[in-house]
């Protein structure tokens, strides 16, 4: 039975983007028997093409994504660079978990509010130090050049992209690495980008991969944080689906297909630069620079990545002071009175979001942990090495943009009957959970100490006893950890819950978007804040759980 | 999709060319008996909090009294539910569908009814229809120009006013024509915006203007063409261009929905801001959304008006239960609850002249309200133009601000 897992594991999976691109594929190109197209046509891209504004989208869409995704990159790098020999900067890691189980919709809103010409950061130093009474004419949140966006963006992928490099910095020598490269003269930053970095970075650019994909399509972020005249490509697709005219599907269609082809090409010109960094890099080792400049720009990155943690935790303590504000104008620093009016008068409508993001949540993390660890055990048992290609397989959910696949899940759903069932939106997490669950379970599991089970088995116990009472409890952290990631990924979904739920399973995501373009801010706080304390609480437990369970256990709590 | 789907999609495209009428005929008792037990799923725009309470307050009340469930399907826009019952046709999805009441009017409206989406006629069979003022009120029998032949139910009058803050703005500078509104912006640049065309509210600033500038008005209450698009909205566009520049970070930008708007006006940054909700000065202060001394003004020459209505898709699941609630929606208790500043604001649908002493009563009871205008300041509302001017509306304006 567990021989079956790895295929099931990929079924589940592929079914569903291969099921979803072909329904999105055909009707880009004409074939739509339903509306009594069936012969294959340009027209959609024609119509696409002929979109005002479209250019100004693209061009939005690739600069937004292109500019996230570096900054991003090299705010983690920086913080990396210097994070491994100071340790203050270590300690900032403790908050990475929090900030990594914010959704990005909880994190834009509150970003927004921070940044608004009559947001926090302008309150705060109004009248006194600005002389505005009334709020600057400065363009700022939903800028025509997509820059709040990307800052929206970069606020979320920087810590994500730290905890990656922390995860695969776990299988280097680092320490002997850097000592040897200091010795020989390099600056601690140099040290660890010249001897460290070359190697790690072929770790971590799948996930890198993730986070161009995620920052050119994202939908949620973008509908809170992005222009709208002209908006991101995605947005763009999303409203042609959403129309009632189904002459517009088409031209969605294609849209989304266009979608697919930007993000494939951004990996493509990714990789490029990928190149083309290391052999300039490389000539710069070779040559032996020590490159003396590397310690203040790497110090300026850190100072920037602590920089985006500190305005994240900002902006959901601005929401959180929202949800408790009776009144609260510009240019007030805080709120006229502090009330608990809006919590009290909203928790009994939070209940059922919080039953179904609770219930997804928890089943698709379950699901998923089962499917990982039957897949990493039965690897193990048949003596397997996991190829490229299957983590290339693993990570496609992530990398395919959701419009491109999403739509054509929905109406395989519809044809099912299962569209807004709890059950579909169940799956439909599940594509983006078990990535996540499975890449954080499969290092600590692949580097338990082969010795234990070799013990256990000498002494007569089987592999089902050794997987139950010596792995498992072995792995007990871990395992909690990767069930907490996959929770908060569940929590954080919004397109998949919106299409897969037919609008019927509302989660606190989805109902926090739909609010976020308009309404009260005292609500949206009431939301922004269980969106971000939901997670955090289960990583707080997946931390704090272990050292209950095994306080007279050294090395396992 | 199969062929079946196939045929029924190319029918719901081109063939059925109005709704396929199934009358309903059975004693409100066995509605009522059918209704005890569904779980209604009311699909309905969810950018206003106070409309939502007032959903969530529908539900409590429909559950108490009727044991009914009434689940709040939260849209950011209209079409998203229509776009739902399209694909359910299309998938050949007869009965048992996913939508069972729609908050709609205009468009979207004119969309269902041509296409054979929407179960009916059913309205003028609640025993509450009895209230309704279909004399003096006419949108609510017709609405933007398409009779509403029992297919959909009122139960929320709209009507187009301006919100201010009067300690920033003084009564007598309120532009109170078009043509003054442009003069108002040209002198306070940056102080004005509407919410994007593509929300409704936004679309209803420029029919506003429209309604105004057209030369000949009364060719707004027929379908829009090509020609007369362009004979009535050549003043609109003079208008706007010379407007969109002095518009709030230039015209280049707009709020997504009229509560992000009304944020703009609470957080300082506009001074003028349209509303579909005569109370909607009043509304927000009780709710402290904006400040005590906020009110609303109308135009000189009379502001649009139009009435919103539930309505119940071909497919529903629960139709018994939909116009269960469609009922309650009519009560005079429900309609005075609504009418509260407190609670929406929004003017009844009813005629106060059918109610009982005891019911009228409960309508003279709601507070007077500074911040309220009254039916004299509003005046007769004027008509919505017929809704492939509203389409047109908003495809031109995207075409234009890009």
């Amino acid at each position: 039975m567990l021989r079956a897992a790895p295929p099931l594991t990929l079924a589940l999976f592929l079914l569903p983007i291969a099921a979803g691109l072909a329904g999105t594929a055909l009707p880009a190109f004409g074939y739509l028997p339903a509306l009594g197209h069936t012969e294959v046509s340009l027209g959609a891209w024609r119509e696409l093409m002929a979109t005002p504004g479209l250019a100004d989208t693209l061009a939005l869409t690739l600069r937004v994504g292109l500019l996230a995704t570096a900054l991003s990159v090299v705010l983690a790098i920086g913080f990396c660079a210097l994070a491994h020999e100071r340790p203050w900067l270590r300690r900032c890691e403790n908050a990475l978990a929090p900030l990594l189980a914010t959704p990005h919709a909880a994190l834009a809103i509150g970003f927004a509010f921070l940044i608004l010409p009559s947001g926090w950061l302008a309150r705060l130093v109004s009248p006194d130090l600005t002389g505005w009474h009334t709020p600057p004419q400065i363009v700022t949140v939903r800028d025509p050049q997509g820059l709040s966006l990307a800052g929206g963006l970069v606020l979320k992928e920087t810590p994500y992209l730290v905890l990656m490099i922390l995860a695969a910095s776990v299988q280097m020598r680092v320490r002997d690495l850097v000592a040897s490269a200091r010795a020989l003269g390099y600056g601690p930053a140099a040290a660890w980008l010249f001897a460290v970095l070359p190697r790690l970075y072929a770790q971590i650019r799948l996930p890198v991969y993730a986070v161009l994909a995620f920052s050119l399509s994202a939908v949620d972020v973008a509908l809170i944080l992005a222009p709208g005249t002209p908006p991101p490509l995605a947005v763009l697709a999303m409203r042609w689906f959403a129309d009632y005219d189904l002459a517009l599907y088409p031209r969605a269609a294609a849209a989304a297909l266009l979608q697919l082809a930007l993000v494939a090409g951004a990996i493509v010109a990714w990789r490029l630069g990928e190149i083309l960094t290391a052999r300039l890099g490389r000539a710069i080792i070779l040559r032996g620079w020590r490159a003396p400049a590397a310690e203040p720009v790497a110090a300026a990155a850190a100072l920037g990545a602590v920089g985006t943690g500190v305005a994240a935790f900002a902006a959901i303590a601005g929401m959180a002071l929202w949800s408790v504000a009776a009144g609260w104008r510009f240019p007030a620093a805080l709120p006229e009175a502090l009330t608990l009016d809006v919590w009290t008068r909203h928790l009994p409508e939070v209940g059922r979001p919080l039953e179904m993001t609770l219930a997804a949540g928890a089943a698709a993390t379950v699901i998923a942990l089962v499917l990982a660890l039957a897949c990493l055990e039965n690897e193990q048992r048949a003596a397997l090495r996991p190829g490229t290609g299957t983590l290339w397989l693993l990570y496609l959910p992530l990398l395919v943009p959701q419009i491109a696949f999403l739509f054509g899940v929905q109406v395989a759903l519809v044809q099912a009957g299962l569209d807004g069932t709890l059950a579909a939106v169940i799956w439909a997490h599940l594509l983006f959970v078990l990535p996540y669950v499975f890449l954080s379970l499969a290092d600590p599991f692949r580097a338990l100490d082969p010795r234990f089970a070799r013990s256990a088995a000498a002494l007569g116990a089987g592999r089902a006893r050794i997987f139950v009472r010596i792995k498992l409890p072995m792995l007990a952290k871990p395992i909690l950890v990767a069930a907490a990631i996959g929770f908060a990924v569940s929590v954080g979904q919004y397109l998949p819950t919106l299409f897969a739920g037919a609008g019927r399973v509302a989660t606190l995501t989805t109902e926090a978007v739909t609010l976020a373009t308009g309404a009260d801010r005292r609500i949206l706080g009431v939301y922004a804040v269980l969106q971000a304390a939901l997670p955090a609480l289960v990583y707080g437990l997946a931390l704090g759980l272990p050292r209950l369970m095994f306080r007279n256990r050294r090395g396992l709590a | 999709m199969d062929r079946r789907s196939f045929v029924a999609g190319l029918a719901a495209a081109t063939l059925v060319p109005r709704a396929a009428a199934s009358s309903e005929t059975r004693p409100w008792e066995d509605i009522l008996a059918a209704a005890r037990g569904q779980t209604v799923y009311w699909n309905a725009w969810a950018g206003d909090e106070r409309t939502n309470a007032f959903i969530a307050w529908t539900g409590e009340e429909m559950r108490r009294r009727f044991g009914v469930a009434v689940v709040h399907v939260r849209l950011r826009d209209t079409a998203e539910a229509v776009a739902r019952v399209v694909a359910e046709k299309q998938a050949g999805r007869g009965s048992g569908g996913s939508v069972d009441l729609i908050w709609i009017n205009g468009p979207n409206f004119l969309a269902m009814k041509t296409q054979g989406l929407l179960f009916g006629p059913f309205a003028e069979t609640l025993p509450n229809w009895h209230f309704v003022d279909t004399t003096r009120k006419r949108s609510n029998v017709i609405d933007f120009t398409v009779p509403v032949e029992g297919f959909a139910a009122p139960w929320r009058m709209a009507q187009v006013v301006y919100v201010y803050d009067s300690a920033r703005l003084a009564a007598a500078d309120l532009p109170r024509s078009i043509p003054a509104l442009l003069a108002w912006a040209q002198r306070h640049p940056g102080r004005l915006t509407h919410p994007t065309v593509r929300n409704f509210l936004g679309a209803t600033f420029l029919k506003q203007a429209l309604a105004e500038l057209a030369p000949d008005p009364a060719a707004l209450q027929r379908p829009a063409d090509d020609a007369a698009f362009e004979a009535a909205t050549a003043p609109l566009w003079v208008w706007y261009d010379a407007l969109r520049p002095n518009l709030w970070r230039q015209g280049r930008e707009f709020p997504e929905t009229g509560p992000a708007q009304r944020q703009l006006l609470d957080d300082g940054e506009i001074d003028i801001a349209i509303s579909f909700n005569p109370a909607e000065a009043a509304v927000s202060i009780a709710n402290r959304l904006l400040p005590p001394t906020a009110r609303v003004f109308v135009l000189a020459r009379g502001t649009i008006g139009n009435t919103s209505f539930v309505a119940i898709p071909f497919n529903a699941a629960g139709k018994e239960g939909a116009m269960a609630v469609a009922d309650f929606l009519l009560e005079p208790a429900t309609q005075a609850y609504a009418q509260d500043p407190r609670h929406m604001g929004n003017f009844t649908v009813l005629d106060l002249g059918r109610l009982d002493a005891a019911d009228r009563q409960r309508f003279l009871d709601l507070r007077s309200d500074p911040a309220l205008p009254t039916n004299e300041e509003l005046g007769v509302p004027l008509p919505e133009p017929h809704p492939s001017w509203m389409t047109r509306l908003v495809a031109a304006w995207e075409a234009r601000t890009h």
